[in-house]
């Protein structure tokens, strides 16, 4: 009877693109809201994320996320070097100065003073120039989206200058530095360096990067550091969820995704259930009649899941396309760079689909149980 | 089972029905006793709201009635568990309704051919055998078409089509003249007796319609939840 319910399905246009394009846009909006929301939580650790050559993070026990750090004293960094396991540990200075062009363009900026002799710190994407040129005086790599911001329109190219605080920079690379939380430039220099661009403040340690020696986990080496020092010492991973836990705790953006989620999943639940429920209900008499002509309970069962698995598959299928084409265009912008349809979304969705259709389906099984084949009799 | 001709293929005794309960319960059937033959086409008449539709539901295992019993070709239907009274229905009934209850999105074939497909035949043998019938009622040129293109006669003849597409052995049709005019509904009766009435196969018509009496081979008239009297027609009879 499979074909038989296809079908009816599809017999009904006006129903069926309806619940077609009810699922589709559920599913879209879902798949667009959670991977967005998942992508900007993320970008809260981009900076933790690109710093490849260290495991465990050491700070101020104060300090709760990346953004907002309180400093270390130099002494810290000693006493880091000094806790057994540990391979080597340097340090890492963040803070956001304000760069200018020579054009007048300017930007707040997030700037990484990263070790002198090891450049540790820094992230191993670059574009043009290279890491080692941050060796030279006064000199900053800039990440490509930052180069855009202040020199729009303009060709990537190395050697240009910026102003901070009153210091002539050059640009000695352009790097492939993850986009951060707030769309500033990322600027990377030598630590020593990098106290100077800033200003007023000086000595500014506000991280020490550590690495285990072999065969110490970092989790082990966090625990050891903090026992030693009194510091607070994460693990990279760690470090990176309590950036994410402090910006969904600390800030209106889950609930406003939150709301648009919600609304999606109950246009989703609500429209398309009650669609298939009037789509079940209008053909009522031919359930009966199929009824009457002996089809089983199991048969129509099968039926009205075969109709609500069909339109769930092709809405969602035909939403998760919208989602992927929707995040192919954006992907590639400079503004959203970063923020894709992540796998998990795709099945998650998936089963909140399939429960969505199951559940706009069990309303109308029961409907078409507690019929009574002899009411096809009744004119 | 093969029933040799004009023996009971359905025997109903004392059959009582009732809908609702307390002051409200309303009784249906009043212990009927009705029996259809194979080979004949049983004509059940009386006035509205006399228990037509009610004792047919009960025949074919739509209803259950509140006490008698209902046999079909020597089987005790209500012995039967649900699931084996849904196969036994599948197997052995074929159905005629007023409104003919044609699914709108299937063509004409496909129609005729939904008995064979629930009962698990392939799709294109099904649609096959549903042609060669509609063919045999004279909608060779509407194979294809859907109900909403056919006119009144048209859908009956494609609804009783499905009715016999799996050669059941009992055809309960109820009011098939109902919703067609005088013409219509005389060339429907003359393909039901034409084309249904079968020595191993009885045929149980409920109609108000007069008109149509003279294809009956019995007539049983109801009234009041009660089978009143049984007329038995003979070809002299029914010339007239």
């Amino acid at each position: 009877m499979n074909f038989v319910a296809l079908r009816m399905l599809t017999g009904d246009r006006a129903k069926y693109l309806g619940l077609i394009f009810a699922i589709a846009f559920s599913t879209f909006l879902l798949e667009n809201q959670t991977s967005i929301f998942a992508g900007i939580m993320r970008r809260t650790g981009s900076q933790i994320e690109d710093v490849t050559d260290a495991d465990v993070w050491v700070m101020d026990p104060a300090t709760k996320y990346f953004e907002e750090t309180k400093a270390l004293k130099d002494t810290d960094l000693l006493r880091v070097r000094g806790v057994p396991g540990v391979e080597y540990a340097v340090r890492l200075f963040k803070a956001q100065p304000v760069a200018r062009t020579s054009k007048g363009n300017f930007s707040a900026a997030v700037m990484l003073g990263v070790d002198d002799a090891t450049l540790i710190g820094a992230p191993r994407k670059i574009l043009l120039g290279s890491w080692e040129r941050l060796r030279e005086p006064d000199s900053v790599v800039l990440d490509q989206a930052g180069y855009n911001l202040l020199f729009p329109g303009e060709p990537l190219e190395i050697g240009r200058t910026l102003e901070m605080n009153d210091h002539l920079v050059r640009i000695v690379g352009i790097s492939d530095a993850s986009a951060p939380f707030a769309s500033f430039p990322i600027l990377h220099a030598r630590y020593s360096e990098g106290l100077t661009f800033l200003g007023r403040e000086r000595s500014q340690m506000s991280f020490v990067l550590a690495r285990p020696k072999p065969g110490i986990t970092p989790k082990e080496l966090t625990r050891r550091i903090h026992d030693a020092t009194g510091l607070k010492a994460r693990t990279r991973n760690e470090f990176r969820w309590d950036c994410i836990h402090y910006y969904m705790e600390n800030t209106g953006i889950p609930v406003n995704f939150g709301i648009t989620i919600s609304i999606a999943l109950l246009i989703g639940l609500v429209v398309s259930g009650q669609t298939f429920y009037l789509f079940t209900v209008e053909n009522l008499k031919q359930f009966g009649a199929l009824k009457a002509i002996g089809v089983t309970n199991a048969g129509l069962i099968g039926m009205i899941l075969l109709q609500a698995l069909t339109v769930g598959f092709i809405g969602y299928s035909l939403g998760t396309g919208m989602a992927a084409t929707f995040f192919e265009i954006f992907s590639h912008k400079m503004a959203t760079r970063g923020i894709i349809l992540m796998w998990e979304t795709v099945v998650g969705v998936a089963l909140l689909m399939l429960f969505v259709v199951i559940a706009a389906s069990l309303l109308s099984i029961r409907r078409v149980l507690v019929l009574e084949p002899a009411a096809v009799f009744r004119g | 089972m093969k029933l040799p001709s004009s023996i009971d293929a359905v025997r109903c005794r004392d059959l009582q029905k009732h809908f609702g309960t307390g002051e409200a319960q309303v009784h249906v059937l009043r212990g009927v006793n009705f029996s259809a033959r194979a080979g004949e086409l049983t004509f059940l008449v009386g006035p509205s709201g006399c228990g037509k539709t009610t004792l047919i539901s009960v025949i074919a295992g739509l209803l259950d009635p509140a006490a008698g019993e209902v046999e079909l070709f020597g089987e005790q239907t209500a012995r039967l568990s649900p699931a084996e009274r849904v196969l036994f229905r599948r197997r052995n009934l074929g159905f005629v309704f007023q409104q003919y209850n044609l699914l709108p999105a299937l063509t004409a074939s496909e129609n005729a051919a939904v008995p064979l497909l629930a009962a698990g035949v392939k799709h294109a043998e099904a649609v096959d055998r549903a042609r060669a019938l509609l063919v045999k009622l004279g909608l060779e040129r509407r194979l294809n078409a859907m109900p909403r293109e056919l006119s009144g006669g048209q859908q009956q003849r494609v609804a009783l089509a499905r009715a016999l597409v799996h050669e059941p052995r009992l055809i309960v049709c109820d009011e098939p003249t109902a919703a067609l005019d005088h013409a219509t509904g005389e060339s429907v009766m003359e393909l039901l007796s034409g084309s249904a009435v079968h020595p191993e196969r009885a045929v149980i018509v409920v109609t108000h319609d007069n008109r149509v009496f003279r294809h009956a081979d019995s007539i049983a008239h109801m009234d009041d939840g009660r089978i009143t009297h049984i007329e038995q027609r003979t070809p002299a009879l029914r010339e007239n």
